[in-house]
């Protein structure tokens, strides 16, 4: 087999000589070109809705609708932001979302991992087969859910409040939530047996195992189930907007909806408020980069 | 737990904290899963409407989708119309940027947060944003065509185009299927090209027997993810088009809600609910079959 392989690329080697023959360098360097090429090609479209959002939030109204379009400001007309995040009360609707995150970050973070522990690290009878049918949730779609679930919030009088939104956290995140629960067992997978073995031998219980030796060594695996999570929270809009009813009790996500209905024209105003909302989970990004990238990467070539 | 030492006091204490710590997902699962698909099937077999007696009807209800019910129907053709467009349109771009990315680019980490960006808009802010790029008289895209000289459209706002616009849209966020794309990619081992390169193999042949191959696995994975997602497309319809012009963006889901929540049909609207879970359910089935054939693992990674 390699005789023959050898063979026959050996004659072809000797005839074009890749390192140096000038064709071959040439054709090389095209390609480069063109890998560059399009992905700066590539950039162009994916910034632009960017650009266009920024100078749309900072320009007035004599200037947005010349055509064809101007792309500076000019004036940067800052009073966009100030108008549109006192024109509904913002600040409340971002509290109100902090207040959210919070109990739903914790309570994710929290439940997830003891049950990632226990499905990774301790045996029990069954353990397997539990998994599996809490994992086949993923593949439901969660709107089929949609109706009981109300029904059952509504049965329990808890419609209009944070209930709805911050419960199924603490409970493995509830519905998509077990992915959390994988992403976290693939993690504590990878940490040695040793050394919950070394703790028990000293006498530890489980709780302190967990607490002690593996939640210290899984800080990365945990910041990024809190960072999807919170992301996800921030951006959920459909369940907000089936339990919530007070405009007082309302998230950004809902905020803004309410705000695109009433302010329909005021691009201006739409956009600094869309700005508004989009920036703290840019802000965050930057300072998680490294952490997002990975739990990505870890999400799909291990899932 | 049969180990070599018997039943031990530490199998005893594993075995009691694992089920301890697994609780409150295996109770989470049972109260938001599989309860409210129990009580859903119920339900969808009556005609309940709040603020009115219930009665049971039957199979009437999935009888009325597929006879009486031309609504349904149009809602299942624009989600599947929607699906079929934006999940092969973004997997093929978000595998060749990938692919790109993986040959050696010098700055990858700025084109890959570049890239990811979009993905990281709240999609209540995305729709907001697209909703003014839309805009038929002074938006992005017909002040772009415009100035080209070329043909505008009315984008959302016109019955042929509103479904082919929110693929367009859709496409702006290929970034997370890029990254997932791309950690695969990196994962393919060397020698596996530098073999095919031996046998005297093109760019052509490694793309086609080692890459591809390769990264069927990933591939799958994505498929089956963006297919479940894009069958719950809501928050356009509600937020950009109400469903319209003339419910040619009425989405499946955008359909149960307002039956749900705008005529308060639960009867009917939970046999929605089923009807999409079952519907959902074929599709991965028939997905997962076929991967048989088409999705290559390697025998390392079985355990």
């Amino acid at each position: 087999m390699t005789v023959t392989t050898t063979a026959t690329a050996a004659p072809r080697e000797k005839q074009t000589e890749p390192k140096t023959d000038p064709n071959y360098q040439r054709r090389r360097r095209a390609r480069r070109v063109l890998v560059y090429a399009v992905l700066i090609a590539g950039v162009v479209p994916t910034v632009l809705p960017f650009i266009w959002l920024v100078r749309s939030a900072l320009m007035d109204n004599n200037q947005m609708f010349i055509a064809p379009p101007e792309w500076i400001p000019h004036p940067f007309e800052w009073a966009n932001f100030s108008g549109a995040l006192t024109a509904q009360p913002f600040a409340r609707y971002f509290l109100n979302t902090m207040i959210i995150e919070v109990f739903t970050v914790t309570g994710t973070l929290l439940t997830c991992s003891i049950a990632a522990f226990s499905f990774s690290r301790l045996r029990w009878r069954g353990r397997n087969v539990v998994f599996g049918i809490l994992l086949s949730g993923l593949m439901l779609p969660q709107a089929v859910l949609l109706v009981p679930t109300f029904l059952m919030w509504d049965a329990a009088q808890a419609i209009n409040t944070y209930y709805p939104l911050i419960v199924p956290a603490w409970f493995g995140g509830a519905g998509g939530g077990i992915f959390n629960v994988f992403l976290l067992r693939q993690f504590f997978l990878t940490i040695p047996y040793e050394l919950d073995e070394a703790a028990y031998i000293d006498g530890a219980s489980p709780w302190r195992v967990f607490w002690q030796v593996i939640v210290p060594l899984s800080k990365p695996a945990l910041m990024v189930v809190g960072i999807f999570t919170f992301i996800r929270t921030w951006n959920e809009f459909l369940d907000p907007l089936i339990y919530l009813n007070d405009s007082s009790k309302f998230t950004l996500a809902l905020g803004l909806a309410s705000f695109q209905g009433t302010y329909n024209a005021q691009w201006g105003y739409l956009m600094a408020a869309a700005t508004a909302t989009i920036l703290p989970i840019i802000l965050l990004f930057f300072f998680a980069q490294r952490y997002l990238i990975e739990g990505v990467t870890l999400t799909g070539v291990k899932g | 737990m049969k180990t070599k030492h018997g039943v031990s006091g530490q199998s005893r204490l594993e075995r009691r904290w694992g089920l301890l710590l697994a609780m409150p997902a295996i109770v989470g699962f049972i109260v938001f899963t599989l309860v409210p698909m129990a009580a859903s099937a119920v339900i969808s077999l009556t005609d309940w409407t709040i603020g009115s007696a219930a009665s049971f009807v039957g199979v009437d209800n999935y009888l009325q989708m597929f006879t009486r019910d031309p609504l349904f129907l149009k809602s299942l053709g624009v989600t599947t119309y929607y699906t079929l467009g934006a999940v092969p349109l973004t997997l093929i771009v978000a595998f060749a940027i990938a692919m790109l990315l993986n040959a050696k680019v010098r700055g990858l980490g700025v084109y890959r947060t570049i890239y990811y960006l979009p993905t990281l808009v709240p999609s209540v802010a995305n729709a907001v944003l697209w909703l003014w790029i839309f805009n038929p008289d002074f938006g992005l895209l017909n002040s772009t065509l415009r100035q080209l000289g070329m043909p505008t459209s009315n984008w959302v706002f016109s019955e042929a185009a509103v479904v082919p616009s929110l693929i367009l849209m859709s496409t702006w966020g290929f970034g997370n299927i890029m990254v997932i794309f791309l950690a695969g990619l990196q994962g393919v081992p060397r020698h596996l090209y530098e073999a095919v390169a031996i046998d005297g193999g093109g760019a052509w042949r490694q793309f086609r027997h080692v890459t591809l191959p390769m990264m069927t696995p990933v591939l799958f994975y994505n498929l089956v993810t963006s297919i479940i997602g894009t069958f719950q497309v809501f928050n356009q319809a509600y937020i950009m088009t109400q469903g319209g012009p003339n419910n040619a963006s009425t989405f499946y889901v955008y359909y149960l809600y307002t039956t749900a929540f705008t005529k308060s049909e639960m009867g009917y609207a939970s046999a929605l609910a089923w009807a999409l879970f079952v519907l959902v359910m074929v599709i991965t089935v028939v997905l997962f079959r076929s991967s048989r054939r088409w999705v290559y693992y390697e025998m390392g990674a079985a355990r």
